[in-house]
């Protein structure tokens, strides 16, 4: 049987494209829905939309392996929906309810799922790098070979954090995707503001980490290049930097004047859409129906209906709850860990880490 | 915001007479605690060409919730700036330039941002007088503000005032009106040492009389807010507010509590608390922060030492739940003190539990949830 092939880009099957699609459009679908229920009052708080960025994640994500690890910013939305959280959790989770995946305690900035290696969720910029390299560290060390992809923005780029990060995952040779979604602003900053070299995959040079900036708005040639990347990353090359050019077409979080970019600076970006881009390509090929398409959006909003009405339904947790997890029940002393781990724990002090 | 929020911390709400350390203003012109923290800077920038201001976004057109609008333009881009998300480094830089002879004010919009400034603020700036033996000065004003609920969760809701309160050679204050507000960054800025200048974003909405010449409000001096008999109520940052909205609920049982508002937490002006907790003999303290190690645990043994031997005193304190503040709605209204609590609490101080009085809620005296966008 000849597997069709997807009409933009050669070496992906029909249905892999058709697939990148349909997670951007869950993507923006969710959020469109996140935007309305903020105006209804049912979200409150923090809500940093990614409309408009969805092929880093969904290009990025379509790289990894299942036990791969996710860190991630308060921009995250999407990328816990590839992931596989299921979008009702994100919603209760988004509405404060006790069935989030952070029990409705974190919301929007604080997505959670260890059980499929999506480590949050932070609110701190640049907060996410070192522990990514952590979580590096660790495999390395218990001899795993999976990848740990680091999700940050351009902002963070001028954090010390990003900097010592980078330094020692280049020095100890560890397993990182580090991927920079350059939107061109902090906040209201733009990145001519506060970089005094804008082009971020040059920095990877300084750390002898090899480096690479793509078209975040083709989703495609994110997946591809992150699967190169990816490949180098596993194979003990050490870490990898990917700087993904993109836009965020709304505000910073909910609501901002956003003077500090002109209509038409938005414009010309919304004219380059990764959804539009993507469906442009797969229908001129023939490859993506009028059909196909309505299928694909009512699969979806079945989806987010469903997340909806998990969020409404779900319980706010007990008052009486308020003061648990302040700490982790101490587990019992020396359980679960083999020789293995012991060996490569011991490997931590000393300075040299080789596998 | 709506104005009926804000509560009039100026008119004596009894006729006692008051033994204020600080002299309550005289109304006159009326100003938001945002506009006050605008022409604070505005009047001492122009009066000092070496106060300069810095921060993320201080020159964005939002400028801060509107605390710096206009001082880009007035003071010229040399003056005034943007930075990077730089915080440890942007610390160290204007400790740098403290010690060069500039008075820079550094801008954060989130208390909890500050973490990464801890090193640069805790090691250099508090140390750098004593440590190189009286022969430096570190004029530094570290502004930076508290988020409170509307679910801004774990990372930008703390109170960490009593983190800088434990270390020798910073300043910390917390002004809770417009006019303390201008009044204090004025004293702030003139001060030779570092100052964390610390405000919570529902203060901001606050309006009161704020006049238009330049004043300071000196470090080391609380006001009595309102006077009483029964009970000392201290109010802290923004939980001022909430005291004095407890001591209307407790008007309705006779209860008569003292409202302070230390304004300064560092150097703190602990002899007008002792002197009012000699008079009432119960000190009900309300922290906008955690109580474990803050600075209601601080208030109430300094108190504690000095009466000792001289007055019975019951004491309680109220503050954070001792939990990592949480976006569930429900959680987050149980996190914090109101009000409604605080009355409570004083009432049991006063009448004993066995009362067991928790007041209904008063709709004029409601607490303001500060509702975004964000
Ligand atoms: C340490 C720290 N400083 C400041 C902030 C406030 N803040 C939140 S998001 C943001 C902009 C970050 O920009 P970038 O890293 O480019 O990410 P983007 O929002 O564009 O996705 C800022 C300044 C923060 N959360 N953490
Ligand atoms: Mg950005």
């Amino acid at each position: 049987m000849v597997i069709p092939k997807c009409a933009a880009r050669p070496d992906c099957t029909r249905e892999h494209g058709l697939e990148l699609l349909y997670q951007m459009i869950r993507i923006r679908r969710f959020e469109e829905k996140c935007a309305e229920l903020y105006s209804r009052g049912k979200i409150r708080g923090f809500l940093h939309l990614y409309i408009g960025e969805e092929g880093v994640a969904v290009g990025a994500l379509a790289a990894l392996d299942e036990d791969d690890a996710i860190v991630a910013t308060y921009r995250e939305h999407g990328q816990a929906l590839v992931r596989g959280i299921p979008a009702g959790e994100i919603m209760a989770e988004m509405y404060g309810k006790a069935n989030g995946c952070s029990r409705g305690r974190g919301g929007s900035m604080h997505l959670f799922d260890a059980r499929r290696r999506f480590f949050g969720g932070n609110a701190i910029v640049g907060g996410g790098l070192p522990m990514a390299v952590g979580l590096a560290l660790a495999d390395k060390l218990q001899k795993r070979e999976r990848a740990t992809v680091c999700i940050f923005g351009d902002g963070a780029v001028a954090e010390g954090a990003f900097h010592e990060s980078l330094n020692l995952a280049a020095l100890w040779k560890l397993p990182v995707l580090f991927l920079c979604e350059n939107n061109l602003y902090a906040m209201g900053t733009a990145i001519e503001r506060h970089q005094s070299q804008t082009d971020i995959a040059q920095k990877g040079a300084n750390y002898g980490i090899p480096a690479e900036a793509v078209d975040g708005m083709d989703v495609l040639a994110v997946e591809q290049v992150s699967r190169l990347a990816l490949d180098g990353v596993r194979s003990g090359a050490g870490p990898f930097l990917l700087e993904a050019r993109t836009y965020r077409f709304r505000a910073h979080s909910m609501y901002d004047a956003e003077l500090y970019r002109s209509k038409d600076e938005v414009e010309q970006w919304k004219r380059r859409d990764p959804i539009a881009f993507l469906t442009a390509r797969l229908r001129e090929a023939h490859q993506l129906s009028d059909g196909e398409l309505a299928a694909l959006e009512s699969r979806v909003a079945a989806e987010i209906d469903e997340a909806v009405a998990v969020a409404e339904g779900g319980p706010w947790e007990p008052l009486a709850d308020l003061t648990k997890d302040v700490y982790t029940p101490q587990s019992t002393v020396g359980a679960g860990i083999t020789q293995a781990t012991r060996a490569s724990r011991n490997a931590v002090s000393q300075p040299q880490v080789t596998p | 915001m709506e104005t009926t929020l804000c509560i009039d911390q100026y008119t004596p709400h009894k006729s006692a007479s008051s033994g204020a350390a600080v002299a309550s203003p005289k109304p006159e012109r009326t100003l938001s605690y945002v506009d006050a923290v605008r022409e604070a800077t505005d009047q001492e920038m122009d009066r000092d060409a070496s106060v300069i201001l810095f921060g993320l976004d201080v020159d964005d057109p939002k400028a801060i919730q509107g605390t710096t609008r206009g001082l880009v333009e007035k003071y010229g881009p040399e003056r005034v700036f943007g930075t990077p998300l730089s915080e440890d480094a942007m610390t160290g830089v204007a400790i740098g330039a403290a010690l060069a002879g500039l008075r820079p004010i550094h801008v954060h919009i989130r208390m909890d941002f500050l973490m990464l400034s801890m090193n640069q603020l805790v090691n250099v700036a508090a140390k750098s007088s004593y440590m190189y033996g009286g022969k430096v000065k570190v004029p530094l004003v570290v502004r930076s503000m508290i988020g409170k609920s509307w679910g801004q969760g774990a990372q930008h809701s703390q109170g960490l005032y009593s983190f800088f309160m434990h270390v020798p050679g910073l300043k910390v204050v917390a002004p809770t009106t417009p006019y303390d507000a201008k009044g204090c960054l004025i004293a702030a800025i003139r001060d030779d040492n570092p100052v964390m200048y610390v405000e919570h974003r529902i203060l901001h909405f606050q309006k009161g009389p704020v006049p238009e010449k330049l004043y300071t409000v000196n470090p080391g001096k609380a006001r009595i807010t309102s006077p009483g008999d029964d009970v000392t109520l201290v109010g802290i940052s923004y939980m001022q507010l909430e005291c004095l909205r407890a001591q209307r609920y407790l008007d309705d049982v006779g209860v008569s509590a003292e409202v302070i508002d230390p304004i300064w937490l560092a150097p703190l002006d602990i002899d007008t608390i002792v002197e009012s907790v000699r008079k009432t003999g119960r000190l009900v303290v309300v922290d906008n922060g955690w109580t474990s190690c803050g600075a209601s645990a601080e208030i109430v043994a300094q108190v504690t030492e000095r009466l000792q031997g001289v007055r019975d005193v019951r004491v309680q304190r109220l503050g954070f739940a001792p939990v990592t503040c949480p976006t569930s709605p429900p959680l987050e209204a149980e996190f914090y003190p109101d009000s409604r609590r605080i009355a409570a609490v004083c009432n049991d101080l006063v009448h004993g539990k066995s009362q067991n009085w928790y007041p209904d809620e008063r709709p004029e005296l409601k607490d303001l949830e500060f509702k975004g966008p964000f």
